[in-house]
């Protein structure tokens, strides 16, 4: 079963635990089609309301259905599929807002066709090459199937991209990986202001809320108050923190917090680095430098090396990920701020372009925000209102 | 540096037009397509790319209008002229208050830059017009955003004023405002939490802090690298408040800088500063003319005169002049001089703003180790003060005592004196009126550069010698060009 059954197999366990809010949303999305349909396609929205009609009945069967098949280990899936919704809502009203505006001002397909759905795309961050193999490959696939009507054509590109994404995930391995015996070390990496200390702070409360003994490496010596911060994470959290002076070298730092975290057994290590671009060559060998120190006096460490990702960022992203991976071997991502309205397309292209798993994804302001990143419910989290 | 990507597509874009005597419709649809994938590649506002393909091609298409360029050049100047257009035409100066203080007041999304763009530009005032800011650390959310403030503050000599963070930010700014006309500061910068533009509570408090202040200047930051999600914020925000100016970000990065193309258009508010790298100094005045020109390949020489203008200590200069005129340029003058060189920022990007360079293949992976300037201070550092100010005075001894002291090999040492000594020996030959030796003295001082930085990662010794040969080449084909051009007329 493809990820695009699975949809539509959700679509129906949603509509049991939330079918009022179902309602709204499609009675939002009613709205929204009506507003953004000019008049001179009035017939594609009348063909929309009916749509709707029909799907009503069949709704409440499978409401019914659903219920009683639903055992109640069910739950706490639900549970994580309800966070996702809501803090994809934004992405998601813009991504299938746009979507739909464009479907509604389809005639027919031809060049202008194509490139509008290249924009669309592109418009929801994609990804460049994305947005071009998928019209690419959509021209050829159109013909094929012989879709004309705007449903089929919509059918064939969410199939087109979840397929896309389903195949480049294949393999992909989205889970942490911890030291069996010993100390865990985890690196954060990025550009500046993306939210590094801040993951942190959120990352060790849980840990700690797990039991687990955490300490953290402030190892961001160059901004101004970095550490400060990390500490102030650190007294929310009950966890303790290494730092050094101001302008100290971050190397020195990180080696006295491995030894500490190694000869004092912590459970897990973090280290905060600062901000650098990924085209600053002196800052990217010193992220290197780090890193052999904690793999000299901890071999096998740092067993995960995150890098964090603003989910606003547009294909610069790309060029982030592919140079920080090639000075320290990533291992994961962390797309923060996707509460905002940022499309977060950018999750497709790391996936095509990369073959990087996105590990967390970050909500909001909360510790709580920062939820374990579940492929399956992103991709619905972000196509919800537009499967029918 | 940021725009790399996206002059190299529309160089590509554009190369398609060179040497064709007229451009057929095919040609130029084939173009706008080009550049417009460069532009939406670019992360530039797909809105905004259509306005500017659509006004580009509709220039174009129109155009026999400009005699004596051919119409690959009318193409690239029509493009230039509305990448110009597209991001504001003129550079915009901060806005004043007749009165004092001017009120400057932060707004934009966390990680944007706000914090470290208010100590730049607090900074950058005191330092260009001896301004006395003071800063109001209204951020009471991030952990420690204050201290970053005040450990800023403290840094570059800036008041600032705090009250921790269990105070309502309205009633800090108040307070702040009213200390600052206590102090008759001239100018109060106000640092606000980064916040979504779709969190209503803190769109609700900006509104108020800036009911309380009256800013004349409402700052918004914007991340360079920013993609696509760019309008939905800069709209959002501009709705809420009236944004007077936005200062762009990270444009030290390789972003391909697209926000810049699309915030004036979406905002229509103009791009006032640029950030562009960590040192307090790194924020620069917009200008898009000059980035239009720096986006298409054409080089940026103003902005280097300018740069070079403003690092280089004027004092300084003419008393090293008046050493070279009396020929008693020594070591502590050659170490100024690096020094104001380096001041100016990386040397790939000062090569990058000379015309023709930008795309230069020669250039593209060069990375100058700016050890290499360290390598020679230490050298020079190894020096006792007699043999700084008399060269002359250094033997093989002395030589092998100093590549000891330096921790460099001694042929670099050897090297350097020998460079020094030529330098010397021009500089005395240019400032004595013999500009006869001129060519010699490019070549020269080429090569000085070149093994200068030449010990280690350069691909070959001579290397800023024949970037400088380049530079010249290609600035004596324009002129001959420009000159047959006029005969023809």
């Amino acid at each position: 079963m493809g990820l695009f059954d699975i949809f539509r197999k959700k679509k129906t366990e949603e509509n049991s635990e939330q079918s009022k809010d179902t309602v709204e949303a499609r009675a939002n999305q009613d709205n929204s089609a009506e507003f953004e349909i000019p008049d001179n396609i009035q017939e594609t929205e009348e063909k929309h309301d009916q749509n709707v009609a029909e799907e009503s009945a069949p709704d409440d069967v499978s409401e019914e259905t659903a219920t009683q098949e639903l055992p109640k280990s069910v739950a706490p899936e639900i549970v994580e599929q309800q966070i996702y919704t809501k803090g994809l809502e934004k992405s998601r009203t813009g991504f299938a807002a746009r979507f739909n505006k464009f479907l509604a001002n389809f005639r027919s397909v031809d060049e202008d066709f194509f490139e509008e759905l290249e924009e669309t795309l592109v418009g929801a961050d994609v990804g460049f090459d994305m947005a071009i193999k998928i019209s690419d490959d959509l021209r050829e696939e159109v013909k094929l199937e012989n879709a004309h009507r705007p449903e089929d054509v919509r059918d064939v590109i969410i199939k087109k991209m979840v397929d896309m994404y389903e195949a480049d995930g294949v393999n992909e391995d989205a889970t942490m990986h911890f030291n069996v015996n010993g100390t865990t070390v985890i690196l954060l990496v990025g550009v500046n202001g993306v939210g590094k200390t801040t993951t942190i702070g959120k990352l060790s409360t849980k840990y700690q809320q797990q039991g687990k003994s955490v300490l953290l490496a402030a190892a961001d010596t160059f901004r101004a108050g970095a550490t400060k911060q990390l500490q102030e994470w650190g007294v929310r959290a009950g966890v303790p923190v290494v730092s050094g002076k101001e302008k100290a070298d971050p190397a020195s730092v990180v080696f006295e917090a491995v030894t500490k975290a190694r000869d004092e057994h912590y459970d897990i290590l973090f280290v905060d680095t600062a901000g650098r671009l990924q085209n600053n060559v002196n800052l990217m060998q010193e992220l290197e430098k780090m890193k052999r120190i904690i793999k000299r006096e901890i071999p096998g460490a740092p067993h995960e090396v995150l890098l964090v990702l603003d989910a606003t960022t547009g294909q610069n992203a790309l060029q982030q990920a592919k140079l920080f991976k090639n000075s320290s071997d990533v291992t994961g991502i962390v797309l923060t701020k996707m509460d905002g309205t940022a499309k977060g397309g950018i999750v497709f292209a790391i996936r095509n372009d990369m073959h990087l798993p996105v590990k967390w994804v970050g909500f909001g302001e909360k510790a709580s925000d920062l939820r374990e990143f579940k492929p399956e419910e992103f991709i619905y989290g972000m196509f919800k209102d537009l499967m029918a | 540096m940021a725009f790399e990507n996206l002059t190299e597509r529309l160089s590509k874009a554009m190369k398609n037009l060179t040497g064709r005597g007229r451009v057929s419709e095919e040609d130029l649809r084939a173009t706008m397509r080009e550049i417009r994938l460069a532009l939406l590649e670019a992360d530039v506002n797909y809105d905004t790319v259509k306005k500017f393909v659509a006004n580009v091609r509709e220039k174009a298409s129109g155009a026999d209008i400009l005699e004596g360029l051919n119409p690959a050049q009318q193409v690239v100047k029509i493009v230039n002229d509305e990448l110009t257009k597209t991001m504001g035409e003129e550079a915009v100066p901060l806005n004043k208050s007749p009165k004092i203080p001017t009120i400057i007041m932060m707004a934009g999304l966390q990680g944007a830059g706000k914090t470290t763009t208010v100590a730049k530009l607090a900074y950058k005032l005191k330092k260009e017009e001896n301004a006395r800011p003071i800063l109001i650390a209204a951020d009471v959310y991030r952990p420690a955003a204050i201290d970053q403030l005040e450990i800023l503050g403290r840094d570059l000599e800036i008041p600032v004023f705090q009250l921790g963070t269990s105070v309502n930010p309205r009633d800090i700014v108040r307070q702040g405002l009213a200390k600052a006309a206590e102090n008759k500061n001239d100018y109060v910068f106000i640092d606000t939490a980064g916040r979504l533009q779709i969190d209503d509570v803190l769109m609700q408090e900006l509104k108020d802090v800036a009911d309380i202040a009256h800013p004349d200047e409402i700052l918004l930051t914007v991340d360079a690298m920013t993609g696509q999600n760019a309008a939905e914020t800069a709209k959002g925000f501009s709705a809420a408040l009236d944004l007077t100016g936005v200062v762009l970000t990270k444009l030290d990065g390789d972003t391909r800088g697209g926000a810049a193309l699309s915030i004036r258009d979406v905002t229509g508010k103009p791009i006032k500063f640029v950030g562009q790298g960590e040192k307090p100094t790194d924020l620069d005045v917009f200008y898009p003319d000059r980035m239009a020109s720096r986006i298409l390949g054409m080089g940026d020489v103003l902005t280097l005169i300018e740069k070079a203008q403003r690092d280089f200590d004027e004092e300084a200069q003419a008393k090293q002049l008046e050493k070279m005129r009396q020929n008693t340029f020594d070591f502590n003058d050659f170490v100024a001089q690096l020094k104001q060189v380096q001041s100016m920022g990386p040397m790939e990007d000062l090569l990058k703003m000379i015309p023709g360079m930008a795309n230069n293949p020669a250039l593209a992976n060069v990375n100058i180790d700016a050890k290499q300037f360290s390598h020679l201070e230490a050298i020079v550092s190894s020096m006792t003060p007699a043999e700084r100010e008399d060269p002359d005075l250094i033997n093989p001894s002395r030589r092998r005592r100093l590549a000891a002291g330096a921790g460099r090999p001694i042929v670099e040492v050897n090297r350097m004196i020998k460079q020094f000594d030529q330098m010397r020996k021009m500089m005395n030959q240019a400032t004595n009126g013999n500009f006869g030796g001129i060519d010699k003295m490019m070549g020269g001082s080429g090569m000085n550069m070149s093994s200068m930085m030449g010990g280690g990662g350069m691909p070959s010794g001579n290397f800023g010698q024949k970037v400088q040969n380049f530079a010249i080449k290609q600035a004596a084909r324009r002129l001959q060009k420009a000159k047959k051009k006029r005969g023809k007329k």
